[in-house]
């Protein structure tokens, strides 16, 4: 073949082949440094259920304890609070918990709990993860006074929440609180990440 | 002396790249005040490299050890606590001047043709600096560093379908953690700050290609005498290096006074809530990231969320961003700079620079329900900048522009 007869065709099949090729290999090289963002070993074996002993729980009084590496309020709510948290149905955006993936089916109940009097709730903001500030005190002339019935407020961001950890309509946050996995393992002590057995 | 210099040129364009570059590099004659910034980036980016290789020689990159290594840097190191001002003080800075050297752009046109390229590389900077920033200050590991990544990692975690996993991959943990703070470290000290490098250099060879814009927005190489030098330019050393050494000498002369007299700029550069240690039980009562953020912070909270969603206002926050990209093409205007810009331009960029001021502000108060309904008046009017922007720039009477730069 003489020097005038470059067969450009093939050479764009070979650059095109090369290319692809060369493409694949860097897609291969870059999934270990990928991955490696992954969390480690480690990290997965530190989200170990927590037990939590609530025999001093005073009612109205809230403890935080942390689950991986998450703050989870528990706080002792008395019969009347139960009783108004119904009241506040229309206000709430998803007063049902019909969110699944919010609660375990266990809580998926007006007070949002497997014992009336004993919330556990993941504080976590569902907006932007902030954690929002415990304000149990009816009326509190800042959240709209006589309407406030008490629950949670997120100093990032303005949304509200009641004592059930369901959010108020037209905040920012779009879904209720998230109930983690919880049981009783003895009537004052909760083991929080575990379900109950069935 | 000239031997030597033969023996480098004839192995590296040494005398080259300085006639190009500085020496035989014409630029127009009529640069003024706004002209100061571009160079003045580059002093401060300097400055932060500088004093960040030292910082990173006594921090410790580890969320048990962060926040004491700082006190340990501001106590303890000798001269530790210049240093670390002179790099907090420094971010603000970067983003005073930078925020100037866009409005410049704004006023004068200079991301118009044949500038487009310079423009995007800009904006590109400017987002890289911004993400550098926010890692920066997650470094300190204190209450605002915390919950700061909280809520901004918290953003990618409202991308439809993918977003639990991704954030989960971001952070390296089920929460902000010690795996975040060790990459954050690693990304804030070396990835960015190469990125960075690269750009400026990306930025400056583009410039120089084209050459500067002017404030009469008029190209100086359409107007060349016998030599094929530009009528209108003089060349960059020694008349513009030695005009920058007065600017740069000026902004010292502000840079210092903040750093020896109020680094901590009343909560503005250094917020009050960082001096306490990360708690991952409790939000600080009031949280905002630090002032050159807070625009688009405004833009994120102002806009509510759909479909049991908070992904629209983070679309929003980026899209605020990334819409800047797009200014060559969506100014029709055939005039460049606001001399003789007309009157619905003058208008519009007026009310644009007010509504990204009052963004800003708002971005740092805590959300009432007045705040959240101006948020939202003023996002509209932000974004009607750019939206409107073929529009206002087609009509009006413009002014004739000059064949030569003017003398002011």
């Amino acid at each position: 073949m003489s020097e005038q007869e470059i067969d450009l065709k093939k050479r764009r099949f070979l650059t095109g082949a090369t290319s692809v090729v060369g493409a694949v290999g860097v897609g291969f090289v870059a999934w270990p440094f990928v991955s490696s963002w992954m969390p480690s070993a480690r990290a997965k074996a530190a989200g170990a259920p927590v037990d939590v002993d609530i025999t001093k729980l005073e009612t109205g009084q809230l403890v935080r304890v942390l689950w991986r590496k998450k703050p989870v309020w528990i706080f002792k709510r008395d019969n009347t609070t139960v009783t108004n948290l119904s009241t506040l149905n229309g206000e709430l955006t998803d007063p049902n918990s019909d969110e699944t993936s919010q609660q375990p089916e266990y809580t998926k109940n007006i007070h949002r709990s497997i014992n009336p009097d004993v919330a556990v709730i993941v504080g976590v903001c569902t907006h932007l993860g902030c954690s929002p500030t415990y304000r149990p005190e009816i009326g509190a002339a800042d959240l709209g006074g006589d309407s406030w019935k008490g629950g949670f407020y997120c100093p990032c961001h303005g949304s509200k929440f009641d004592l059930a950890g369901r959010v108020y309509a037209g905040v920012p946050a779009p879904t209720n609180l998230v109930i983690p996995p919880y049981h009783f393992v003895t009537d004052s002590l909760i083991r929080i990440g575990i379900d109950p057995k069935a | 002396m000239d031997n030597n210099k033969n023996w480098i040129d004839q192995r590296f364009p040494l005398t080259k790249v300085w006639n190009e570059h500085l020496a035989e590099y014409y630029t127009p004659r009529n640069f003024n005040f706004w002209y100061f910034f571009g160079s003045l980036a580059i002093l401060v980016l300097v400055m932060q490299i500088v004093t960040g290789i030292f910082l990173t020689m006594h921090f410790k990159p580890d969320a048990a050890n962060a926040f004491a290594s700082v006190e340990y840097i501001m106590r303890d190191v000798d001269w530790g606590w210049l240093i670390r001002y002179l790099h907090s003080t420094g971010a603000s800075a970067f983003f005073v001047v930078i925020y100037l050297h866009m409005y410049r752009g704004l006023l004068y046109g200079s991301y118009k043709a044949p500038r487009e390229l310079i423009w995007i590389l800009g904006m590109v900077l400017y987002i890289a600096l911004m993400a550098e920033a926010f890692m920066g200050y997650v470094l300190p590991w204190g209450q605002m560093s915390y919950w700061g990544a909280q809520v901004i990692i918290s953003l990618f975690g409202s991308v439809p379908v993918i977003g639990p996993d991704l954030l989960i991959w971001i952070l390296g943990d089920y929460a902000v953690g010690d795996p975040a703070l060790n990459r954050f470290f690693s990304l804030h000290v070396i990835a960015l700050p190469l990125i960075l490098v690269i750009l400026v250099f990306l930025h400056i060879v583009a410039l120089h290609t084209v050459g500067s814009n002017n404030p009469d927005g008029v190209e100086i190489k359409k107007n060349k005498d016998a030599n094929g030098i530009p009528k209108d330019g003089i060349p960059f050393h020694p008349y513009y290096s030695v005009k920058d050494i007065v600017g740069v000498v000026v902004f010292l002369m502000i840079f210092s006074a903040i750093v020896f007299f109020s680094p901590a700029m009343n909560g503005y550069f250094l917020e009050h809530a960082n001096f306490v240690e990360a708690n991952p039980l409790k939000t600080p009562d009031h949280i905002a990231p630090l002032w050159y953020l807070t625009p688009f912070y405004s833009v994120l909270r102002a806009i509510p969320p759909l479909f049991g969603s908070q992904f629209p206002g983070v679309v929003g926050m980026f899209a605020a961003l990334l819409i800047l990209i797009a200014l060559p093409w969506l100014d029709r205007s055939k005039v460049k700079s606001i001399r003789y810009r007309s009157m619905p331009y003058k208008i519009a960029l007026a009310i644009f620079v007010v509504s990204f001021i009052i963004l800003g502000y708002l971005g740092m108060q805590p959300v009432t329900p007045v705040n959240a309904f101006l948020a939202r008046v003023f996002t509209i009017a932000y974004f009607g900048f750019f939206i409107l922007m073929p529009w206002f720039t087609s009509i009006g009477k413009t002014k004739p522009v000059p064949e030569r730069t003017t003398e002011h």
